[in-house]
């Protein structure tokens, strides 16, 4: 489809402008609640919010189909990284049962210029991302957990996001999608 | 190339948006002399003609304005009732003025409401296990056009039967809604589509296509 030659979708923003006003948002939050616990709450809590709208965006885009299996879920997220962040995270340490794996990522932009104080250690400083990407698979009939087993900032090698499947939404399917 | 109208309904089945675009308007106006020869039925919300057609006014047709007063239902805007000027005699000649009926916005979340389970029947009904809703309703005079996206939200074109390639307009009225109503942090998901971005944006959608075809945009 030529949404190439239209309008504002291909306007890339340079992407320190995202970590920046992200940064931003998170400092600000921080000096609202005073409490980290509350902090990572409503930052995931967000990120829920824009994952609903945003895989909208997303399947308009992609003309994707319906996911029937983890594995394409799981490709599927790796082309959404792509496309909104710029980064391709490896997918890997599947579980047996094939409905648990884990998103790698060498580099995380939102993280970028940040370093975590000695006090704030308990902060999931980018835990926007896995309420996303829960939002957005529940807009899908997908329920997951989302949570973060590895992160550069607190000293690990590289992040690491780790999603599980908990069930497919079978009463909130569309008609003529069952 | 001829598109009549876009809905769009959300994922419980309600209305969220309509647009008229391009409906043809039929008006006839004639002057009538004593006795009248058709025949009218009085509704307190409507006068409408139920026999007699002929010069363009039609059975089913509501009356707009008696000499030039517009009618609202079956009383006149200075108060008068209809029935009592057309069946006095003295009142003739009489100018009437007839139009098709206009849907109202009630009237079309009644019947985008309808749509919602006929679609989930039509799955159902299929001999065909794993079969999708309606995505095309022919009649004779238009061809309704349904996608259904992953989520739910249901997006609908009438156009004339001849209308191609009314899929593409759908996937692109859908990308409009991702980018205007979604991106949109006032709007509160399956509530009414309030945003004059997308209202823009579609009517010059609506207008390249009827100008320039379906392989312009």
């Amino acid at each position: 489809m030529s949404r190439q030659n239209t309008r504002l979708d291909t306007k890339k923003v340079n992407s320190e402008l995202l970590t920046l006003t992200y940064g931003a948002l998170v400092s600000q939050m921080l000096r609202d609640f005073e409490n980290v616990e509350d902090v990572n709450k409503q930052l995931e809590r967000i990120g829920y919010n824009m994952g609903m709208r945003l895989i909208e965006d997303f399947l308009s885009r992609t003309n994707s189909p319906r996911c029937l299996d983890m594995r394409e879920t799981a490709d599927k997220i790796q082309l959404a990284f792509r496309m909104y962040l710029n980064v391709q995270p490896t997918i890997s340490n599947w579980a047996a049962s094939g409905d648990e794996f884990s998103l790698i990522f060498d580099s995380n932009p939102l993280t970028e210029f940040v370093e975590l104080p000695q006090d704030y250690q308990q902060l999931r400083y980018s835990s926007i991302i896995c309420g996303c990407i829960r939002g957005a698979l529940e807009m899908v009939q997908l329920e997951v957990q989302c949570w973060f087993t590895q992160d550069q900032l607190k000293g690990d090698a590289s992040t690491e996001i780790r999603v599980k499947f908990v069930r497919r939404l079978e009463d909130a399917v569309p008609a003529g999608e069952d | 190339m001829v598109i009549y109208g876009v809905y769009i309904v959300s994922k419980s089945g309600g209305l969220i948006f309509n647009l008229d675009h391009n409906v043809p308007k039929i008006e006839a106006e004639r002057t009538f002399s004593y006795p009248l020869e058709i025949n009218l039925e009085y509704e307190p919300k409507k006068v409408s003609v139920v026999f007699g057609q002929k010069d363009g006014i039609n059975v089913g047709h509501v009356l707009v304005s008696v000499n030039g007063i517009v009618a609202n239902g079956s009383v006149l805007e200075d108060g008068r009732d209809v029935k009592e000027i057309i069946e006095s005699k003295e009142n003739y000649p009489l100018t009437l003025k007839f139009s098709r009926p206009k849907m109202t916005t009630n009237e079309k979340i009644f019947l985008a409401s309808m749509f919602y389970p006929l679609f989930a029947i039509a799955s159902q009904l299929s001999p065909e296990p794993k079969s999708s809703g309606i995505e095309v309703l022919e009649a004779d005079t238009f061809r309704l056009h349904c996608f259904q996206t992953l989520t739910g939200v249901k997006f609908m074109v009438v156009a004339e039967c001849v209308q191609m390639g009314m899929d593409v307009l759908l996937k692109r009225i859908y990308e409009l809604y991702a980018d205007f109503v979604l991106k949109n942090p006032f709007y509160s998901l399956e509530m009414p589509i309030r945003c004059e971005l997308f209202d823009t944006n579609l009517q010059a959608l609506l207008e390249q296509v009827e100008k320039g075809g379906i392989a312009s945009i």
